[in-house]
């Protein structure tokens, strides 16, 4: 099999452009005549759902919360990027690609990363005209904070609370289209399996969440916007109900998953406390700017901390090691995720830990305070801090914040082309949900920046372009297709319903977790991958023999809701295992012990490893077959990252 | 339905209309409190006298006794339209609340509190401004001009230790009604502001103590005037 | 820790719904309130009851699906999310009552889970500047002054979990409707449909079946992020203002 990335031709500048040109239109008056269904109400999705409403088609849009306005975006904190150079600091659209190819490991698509630099300076546009209150100074002009990875300030923000303020953006475009009677919106309603007629995609099988009516849909074309798969390690910053199950279903029709094992762990987020924990919490990214990451220098005063016999403020400026800042002081805190992560499970796997634990260390505000006083600190990250507080029941204006990295974000996803395209043609997955424009890590405020390019500004060209090649007659769901897939969806039902088995959805979802945090988590070895993959065969042995699903299938049953999840994310573990053990090289946020730098950096292998692995579902119990697509780079010289 | 009834009937100006009629209320105190101060005055009653056949003959005043006769019958009807409707948004309660985490118990108390305010309202109208107008009243006259005695029906009311009480607390009530009533009134309004409501809310407060106390001194002052 | 919980069971929406008592034990005061529930459910299935379906998500206070009744208010004691809610708030021993959000406008599904496409329909209705994709001018072209855009983004961090409604006396869903009224009503974007969605806002605030205002300030004071009550005022204003001087007779 050869995938097409369906690159333009041309100068990397030019793509975008005419490719747009090359695009065929659908004529005004025949868009109404086009359904597409829209799976997912995040960023992607309901910027995407929107826009094809306003062009004129019809759109219906699914999502499994109760509201589009809960989609998980809205627990974005820091900030967008766009490449408006407002700060005259030297950005530009190509120095924000560069950053991103960079951050990236080198293992995106250019064209693909260049693009979202070019629309990402209409996003900021756009969510502004809708109303979306970004940060201001005195002047009325808007704000800019540096973030991660960058050395200009391009981040656009909301307090704290960016996510929640482009969401709710995207969310009054999608009411609005509501309104108009252009968008149907279907919550509490959740994607069972792709329909697929003549190898194109025409429609999804779905679950009522309420009534667990098993229905179809039928469209042009099917957008699966559903988000990233972090919760394969049960404890992530994702949101309890975030999944895989849309683009695993669509992965098991046909479309590739690429590059699965590009997980990223965010260094900020609160510790573990204990074996209760059902989720991590994110403190954003942007504190770093003020915040310096420490531990004590020395194992003995670790220790004296995480017994409690001194205070964080007992230790002296000459004990404490400002390791990031030592180690990278041309980045300092503000070094890429996955480096800063590194870096505190090294001083942690050390002794040098500070909470109980022995996973934390110091994200410490005392500077910054001192120089700006707390009122400043305050109106920078008050929410943050308020947060830290209520979960933690710790004064971080007083006391340092403990941090310790989590699984936030996953870079890899379904295989889309150039045009947001799996390899099933009409199946288009945006947003986290597909692989394209992070490579092997993502900087901070980038994800933002991509769900609302792909949904307000590729897609919707894209699909034109597919579409206008579509014949515009109703596509009927009394095809057959769409009836074995109804048949398929119920009996999967039936037979997790029918196991009553001893142990809870939950019980296996934690332990699916605990493997993969262990094995497949900041650093990974061949021999802990293969031991992990013997042991997720066994768990979804047992899974599928013992696991307790109460209730039926008619009436609103979370444990099955979450059981059909699992089940996804136990398959879709073993083909991460299978990525990591596959890609012989570091890069990113994908670390093999094996391959690193005498000083302990990530080591590339660009001369076997430089492609995407995109891995071919061929059936169930089955390995599965990897087909790469070679990653060319001509407007970028590949180095060795280095942030010192 | 026409834009107007199309908007009294909404909440919004169901809320509207509270708070308006409720705003005239306060200045029908305002302007009652000042004259009946005038009980005060030891002469006899004559000058509250001369002061109540001016409230009951000047033309100006019977137009603001109408707008008070409908303000309180407006402000009652659409406090029971709003009560019901009320109702109808919750109809199934919680079994345990602690309401007083989140607001003063005026607040949530303002139907009852005016219910009480509305049966003392019937006595006291029954007791007064029923005599005033239609009662069989002792006629006086200063300076050649006849006047009817209605300080004598209001001494003698308030030699009544029941009718004394009864006013205190009547005047309790009117108290926990204004205090929320009032700065409520404005924020109805849409009048809130950084500047000028800590103001509002402050006057409210003083006001909410200053008139109902006014008002119970009265027949406190004339009930212990009786006794010596 | 060893509690006593006091649930609202209820197996539909037409299902009369009733309280069932529930002891838990083993519970760490570092657990969040929604971690509590998990242990109940867990033992309950494994038990074979059916687990108590409670609506959540984010589980980072920002979502605002989480929406439980927790001993007499929304979201319990603090002023903050059930999810950000710890059992550091509670004490050994206690009795914990939870209900799900009551309104005639929120009819329950199913035990703790309530419907709120009530507040999808009010924002439907005109919480949104009605401007197409592209063709919008620079970001900066209109400068808007800083104490605008903050107060601006006071009115826009509401998360529509619906506590304001829970806990008004009323089942009001004033400070909800005001919140993006406002919002929109400050930054020049929204100025140009002010009138128009005041007026449609509220309508269907009304058509839900939401109660009216009667100024307690309960909502303010239960609002996890601290929504004030100024936003109903400005709503009061721009919805006087709009059904006077529109043209919608």
């Amino acid at each position: 099999m050869i995938l097409d990335s369906k690159i333009p031709a041309g100068p990397l500048a030019e793509k975008w452009t005419k490719h747009k040109f090359n695009s065929k239109l659908v004529n005004p008056a025949n868009k109404r005549k086009y359904d597409v269904i829209v799976v997912g109400t995040g960023l992607a999705g309901a910027s995407a759902a929107a826009s094809l409403a306003e062009l004129g088609y019809n759109v219906k849009a699914f999502c499994f919360q109760d509201s589009p306005r809960r989609a998980h975006s809205i627990a974005a904190q820091g900030g967008i990027n766009a490449a408006k150079n407002y700060q005259n600091d030297g950005d530009s659209v190509f120095r924000l690609f560069y950053d991103t190819i960079k951050g990236g490991d080198y293992r995106a698509r250019e064209a693909n990363v260049y693009r979202l630099a070019e629309v990402s300076v209409s996003i900021i546009d756009q969510c502004v005209a809708q109303g979306v209150p970004f940060a201001r100074e005195y002047g009325g002009l808007l704000a800019n904070r540096s973030f991660g990875g960058a050395q200009v300030s391009r981040t656009f923000y909301a307090r704290g609370q960016t996510g929640q303020q482009l969401l709710l953006g995207a969310y009054s475009a999608l009411s609005r289209q509501v309104a108009n009677g252009k968008v149907k919106l279907y919550p509490r309603t959740e994607m069972m399996d792709v329909v697929t007629i003549d190898g194109h995609a025409r429609g999804i099988v779905t679950r009522n969440l309420i009534t667990g009516a098993i229905e179809t849909h039928a469209g042009h074309a099917v957008l699966l916007c559903t988000g990233g798969y972090g919760n394969v390690f049960f404890l992530s910053t994702n949101a309890m109900g975030s999944n895989v199950t849309a683009a695993w279903r669509a992965h098991k029709k046909g479309a590739l998953f690429a590059n699965p094992c590009f997980t990223q762990i965010h260094p900020t987020c609160i510790p573990v406390s204990g074996d209760h924990q059902s989720k991590l919490t994110l403190m954003s990214e942007s504190l770093r700017n003020d915040g310096r990451v420490w531990v004590p220098k020395t194992v003995e005063t670790s220790e004296k901390l995480r017994k409690k016999q001194i205070k964080p403020a007992d230790i002296k400026d000459e004990d404490r090691d400002y390791f990031l800042e030592r180690k990278y002081p041309s980045f300092g805190n503000l070094v890429p995720r996955d480096v800063a992560s590194r870096n505190a499970k090294y001083v942690c796997d050390e002794g040098r830990g500070v909470n109980e634990t022995g996973e934390a260390v110091f994200l410490d505000f005392r500077d910054a305070i001192a120089r700006d006083s707390e009122d400043a600190i305050r109106a920078r990250y008050g929410n943050l801090f308020d947060m830290y507080q209520q979960i933690t029941g710790e004064n971080p204006y007083k006391t340092p914040m403990m941090i310790y990295p989590a699984v936030h974000y996953t870079m890899g996803g379904l295989w889309v082309d150039y045009n947001l395209m799996t390899n099933i043609p009409g199946l288009y997955a945006l947003g986290e949900a597909n692989f394209s424009d992070h490579g092997a890590n993502r900087l901070g405020a980038s994800a933002l920046m991509q769900g609302l390019a792909d949904g307000y500004f590729v897609a919707p060209y894209t699909i034109g372009d597919y579409l206008a090649q579509t014949p515009p007659k109703k596509v009927d769901d009394s095809h057959p297709a769409f009836a074995e897939s109804l048949a398929n969806v119920k009996s999967a039902i039936e037979k997790l319903l029918k196991i009553n088995g001893s142990k809870t959805v939950d019980h296996f979802h934690k332990r699916l977790g605990k493997i993969m945090w262990n094995e497949c988590g900041m650093a990974r070895t061949e021999e802990g991958l293969k031991k992990a993959k013997a042991e997720i065969k066994a768990l979804k042995k047992e899974f599928w023999s013992d696991v307790k699903v109460l209730g039926t299938n008619e009436e609103l049953n979370q444990s099955l809701e979450k059981a059909n999840r699992v089940a996804d994310f136990i398959e879709l573990g073993e083909l991460m295992i299978d990525d990591a053990l596959n890609r012989n090289e570091s890069c990113g946020g994908h670390f093999r012990e094996e391959y690193q730098t005498p000083e302990g950096e990530a080591l590339r292998d660009d001369e076997n490893y430089a492609y995407v692995a995109a891995w071919k579902y061929l059936g169930e119990n089955q390995e599965e077959e990897l087909v790469k697509e070679p990653l060319e780079f001509e407007n970028v010289k590949l180095t060795q990252r280095s942030y010192k | 339905m026409s834009w107007v009834t199309k908007t009294l009937s909404s909440t919004l100006g169901r809320k509207l209309i509270m708070a308006l009629t409720g705003l005239f209320l306060i200045l029908f105190l305002t302007g009652h409190v000042s004259g009946n101060l005038l009980l005060f005055k030891n002469d006899g009653g004559q000058a509250f006298n001369i002061y109540a056949k001016f409230m009951t003959t000047n033309p100006a005043v019977k137009l603001l006794s109408y707008l008070t006769y409908i303000s309180v019958i407006g402000h009652v009807i659409y406090s029971i339209l709003l009560s019901q409707l009320n109702k109808t948004a919750r109809p199934v309660g919680y079994a345990e609340t602690k309401s007083s985490k989140n607001s003063s118990s005026a607040s949530r108390n303002m139907g009852v509190l005016g219910t009480i305010i509305l049966v003392f309202l019937i006595i006291h109208m029954q007791s007064f401004w029923y005599q005033m107008h239609w009662g069989d009243l002792p006629i006086v006259s200063y300076d050649g001009e006849e006047y009817k005695d209605l300080f004598s029906i209001v001494s003698f009311a308030f030699q009544s230790e029941l009718m004394v009480i009864g006013y205190v607390i009547a005047m309790g009530f009117l108290g926990f009604h204004l205090s929320h009533g009032f700065a409520s009134a404005f924020q109805t309004l849409g009048l809130n502001h950084k500047k000028y409501s800590p103001a509002i809310e402050g006057l409210g407060k003083i006001y909410s103590i200053l008139v109902p106390i006014l008002f119970a001194s009265m027949p406190v002052y004339i009930y212990f005037t009786s006794l010596s | 820790m060893k509690l006593t919980l006091k649930i609202w069971r209820q197996k539909n929406a037409s299902d009369k719904g009733g309280f069932v008592t529930y002891p838990v034990d083993g519970i760490s005061t570092d657990m969040s309130f929604l971690e509590m529930l998990d242990v109940l459910n867990e033992q309950l299935t494994e038990k074979g009851e059916d687990p108590v379906h409670f609506d959540h998500d984010c589980r980072e206070g920002i979502c605002g699906m989480c929406s439980l009744y927790i001993n007499g208010n929304p979201h319990g004691p603090l002023q903050t999310t059930t999810c950000q809610l710890h059992m550091r708030s509670f004490s050994d021993g206690q009795t914990i009552t939870i209900e799900p959000w009551r309104a005639k406008a929120f009819p329950v599904v199913k035990d703790l889970v309530v419907n709120r496409s009530a507040f999808d329909r009010i924002i439907q209705a005109g919480g949104y500047v009605s401007v197409n994709t592209g063709g919008v001018p620079d970001a900066n072209e209109i400068p808007i002054p800083k104490r605008i855009a903050d107060e601006a983004f006071d009115a826009a961090t509401c998360i529509g979990c619906g506590a304001c409604v829970a806990a008004c006396k009323n089942a009001s869903a004033m400070l909800f409707t005001s919140a993006k009224i406002s919002q929109l009503a400050l930054l020049p974007q929204g100025r140009v449909e002010r009138k128009e969605r005041a007026e449609k806002m509220v309508a269907q605030m009304d058509a839900e079946g939401f109660g009216a205002c009667t100024n307690t300030g309960a909502c303010a004071a239960e609002c996890p992020k601290g929504i004030s009550l100024t936003n109903i005022a400005r709503m009061n204003r721009e919805y006087f203002a709009a059904v006077v001087s529109s043209e919608n007779v």
